[in-house]
This record gives structure tokens, C-alpha cells and sequence, in this order.
């Protein structure tokens, strides 16, 4: 009885740290071979054989296919440059340089990669498309109500992805460090 | 006491392999991974455009809503595919991708270095049967090796502004993929 009660037990407790474990790495994102530049998160791997088998777990369930690296590559950015949560309710200034690369977009996505609908139709920018400074940099402003200006609307939503893909572009797999890629900075102010 | 504990100890460890199993399983068991998503629209070996992702409908999560693509899901099964994507006036890459979505291969218009891209898909086994003649010439042909007879190819061609999206898809239209059996080429 006592056998039975404890392997039962065992079993359960098996089940629980398992399946519970299994979709943490997955939901959480894989930190295998990730390039962290400020508020960005790239996973340059995931688009070549290479890809570990917990991104390769990630991508089969959310069903989508990853920018492959002879084509570019995706940073990811769900916090700000302090670490907060991007709020749709607040104002994200995106400023500065971005990497080298022949074209870039910047998209909105909901945390599960979907697009947001909003009343302007629009849920990104190419870098053909945005109004620059004369020195090049630039500024795009991610908020609820209308900018002048690079406007990204949010519609308000709680949380939300930012995609600033590179394509065409010597990031990838081999970079390390800020000083090879020059992200923008992502700031948020809450009224 | 100590014999819960030795329980508990057991089930961790064995929660750690089903941890693994269910980790390599389960590229295997998803039912709504990118192959699946497009077997309803994209018919075997030949082009699809996709439709572009709206808010209120999208093929799969994370596309570029900035690129018109298309998608040709590829079984090499009865022999190499022949594929031809005409360059759009902006960037045009494609991406060739495994049943289970890795992502081997990818080229964009100017690796590609002419005004299409051009090249054959193939498995490693039918790479090795091309007759040793034909092998010398393939310094000027590309030759891509698909490690799984099924797949995914996505094209992609980018509209820098909106109103540039009916060239990239028109650019997209004109793609081909088709099979070309190696016999043929003897």
C-alpha cells in the first residue's frame, strides 16, 4: 500500500515538474544563443540548422516560420530599456541608429504575434517609409493617441511586441556586442 | 519522512526525462505548425501568394505585414524541384524550410546576383545520382540540398511603402516551382 501510494505520488510530482517545466521554456522563449542589446532581444540561431531543439519546440507550437539567416534577422523587444513592460497605454519613444542592413521594418504584434487593428491601418514602418532627422537617426513614437510625425499606434492595448527586423544585414550569428549593432533606445513614459 | 522524500527526489528526476521527451516530441505532434497551417492553401509543388496578414486574419504569427509572399510546399518525393522567382524592384529573398519549420537555407536577391533567382531543390540522394557531366556544370547553377523530402519554400518580396504592394505581389506571381524529374536532363 505504502508502495503504491509513494509511487503514485512520485508519478504525480513527475507529471507536475515535467509538463510544467516544458512549457516554461516554451512560452518563455528560449535563451539558448540569444543577442541582448539594450531593450532588443535577437535569436540569430533560430534561422539556420542549428536551432537548438527548444526553439525548434517554440516554433512548432506558435506556427510560425523565423527570418532565415541569409535573408536577416528579428530582435525582439516586449520591455523597455529600463525593463518595464511595453504598455499601450503609455508613449515609447524609439530613437537613434539602427544597425547597418539594406532595409528594415518595425512592427506592432500582440504578445502572441498577432496584429493589432487600429483605426489608421497601420501596424509598422520600413525604413523607406519614416521621416528622419538630417543627420539620419530617427524617431518613432508608439502610442494610443495621434503623433505628428513617426506614429505607431497601440489601440491601447495592455502589453504588446515590438519586431525591428534587419534584412540583408551583416547582424547575425556572429554578433556579440552593442558596439556591432547599434540598436535604437526604447523609452517609455506613463502619465 | 525520509521515504516521501526519496519519493518526491524519484519523481523530480523522472519529471526532468519527460521534460526532455516532451521538448524533442513535440516539433513532431504539433497539429498547427507553419506545414499545416498552409496545406490548405498551398497546393503540393506549385506556387501560392498568400494573402496578406490583417488583424483580423493571418496564415501564421510574426509575418512581416511590410512583404507580399507566397509559398510553395515542396515534395521531392518524385524528383528535384526547379524553382524561379523573379527580383521585385525593392528586396526579394527566399527562404526554404524543413517539414518541422528549421529554417536551412535562405538567399535574397542580391547573393543571388541576377534579375531572378534561380535554382533546384534537391534531396542528397539525388545530388548524388546527377551524372558526373552534369555535376562540372553546377558551378553556374544553384544547387540547393533539402535534408527532408517535405518542406516549406517562402518567398518574399518587400513593398517599401504601401502602395508598392501590387508590384511585390505581381513580382511574386510570376514564380514557379515545378518538378523536374532528373531524367529529363539526360
Amino acid at each position: 500500500m505504502r508502495l503504491l501510494l509513494g509511487s503514485l505520488f512520485a508519478l504525480a510530482v513527475a507529471a507536475l515538474v515535467g509538463l510544467g517545466t516544458t512549457w516554461l521554456a516554451l512560452t518563455r522563449g528560449s535563451a539558448f544563443g540569444a543577442v541582448a542589446i539594450g531593450a532588443w532581444t535577437a535569436f540569430p540561431k533560430s534561422g539556420t540548422r542549428d536551432v537548438d531543439p527548444y526553439a525548434r519546440a517554440a516554433i512548432a507550437r506558435s506556427g510560425e516560420l523565423p527570418v532565415g539567416s541569409g535573408d536577416g534577422v528579428a530582435f525582439f523587444a516586449r520591455a523597455d530599456d529600463d525593463g518595464r513592460s511595453l504598455d499601450g497605454r503609455c508613449d515609447v519613444r524609439i530613437s537613434g541608429t539602427t544597425p547597418q542592413a539594406r532595409f528594415w521594418t518595425l512592427t506592432l504584434y500582440d504578445p502572441q504575434g498577432r496584429l493589432i487593428g487600429n483605426a489608421i491601418d497601420r501596424q509598422g514602418f520600413t525604413s523607406q517609409e519614416i521621416v528622419r532627422a538630417a543627420d539620419g537617426s530617427f524617431d518613432i513614437v508608439v502610442a494610443p493617441r495621434t503623433r505628428a510625425g513617426n506614429w505607431l499606434p497601440t489601440n491601447g492595448v495592455d502589453s504588446y511586441l515590438l519586431v525591428l527586423r534587419l534584412y540583408d544585414s551583416p547582424v547575425g550569428v556572429a554578433t556579440r556586442a552593442a558596439r556591432e549593432a547599434p540598436m535604437p533606445s526604447v523609452v517609455q513614459t506613463c502619465s | 519522512m525520509i521515504r516521501w522524500l526519496l519519493w518526491l527526489l524519484a519523481g523530480a528526476l523522472l519529471g526532468g526525462i519527460v521534460h526532455l521527451v516532451a521538448v524533442l516530441m513535440l516539433p513532431r505532434t504539433a497539429t498547427q505548425d507553419a506545414y499545416s497551417r498552409l496545406t490548405p492553401v498551398a497546393p503540393l509543388n506549385t506556387v501560392a501568394v498568400l494573402p496578406q496578414p490583417t488583424p483580423q486574419h493571418e496564415l501564421m504569427p510574426l509575418m512581416d505585414p511590410a512583404f507580399a509572399s507566397a509559398v510553395c510546399r515542396y515534395d521531392l518525393e518524385n524528383g528535384p524541384i526547379k524553382l524561379t522567382v523573379p527580383i521585385s524592384p525593392a528586396y526579394t529573398s527566399v527562404s526554404f524550410y524543413t517539414r518541422r519549420g528549421v529554417a536551412y537555407y535562405a538567399i535574397n536577391d542580391r547573393s543571388a546576383g541576377r534579375r531572378q533567382i534561380e535554382l533546384q531543390l534537391m534531396t542528397a540522394a539525388q545530388r548524388a545520382d546527377l551524372a558526373e557531366d552534369e555535376d562540372v556544370t553546377a558551378a553556374d547553377r544553384l544547387i540547393v540540398e533539402s535534408p527532408s523530402n517535405t518542406g516549406l519554400i517562402l518567398m518574399r518580396a518587400l513593398a517599401p511603402e504601401p502602395g508598392l504592394m501590387p508590384v511585390a505581389q505581381a513580382a511574386l506571381g510570376k514564380a514557379s516551382c515545378k518538378l523536374e524529374p532528373l531524367t529529363a536532363e539526360r
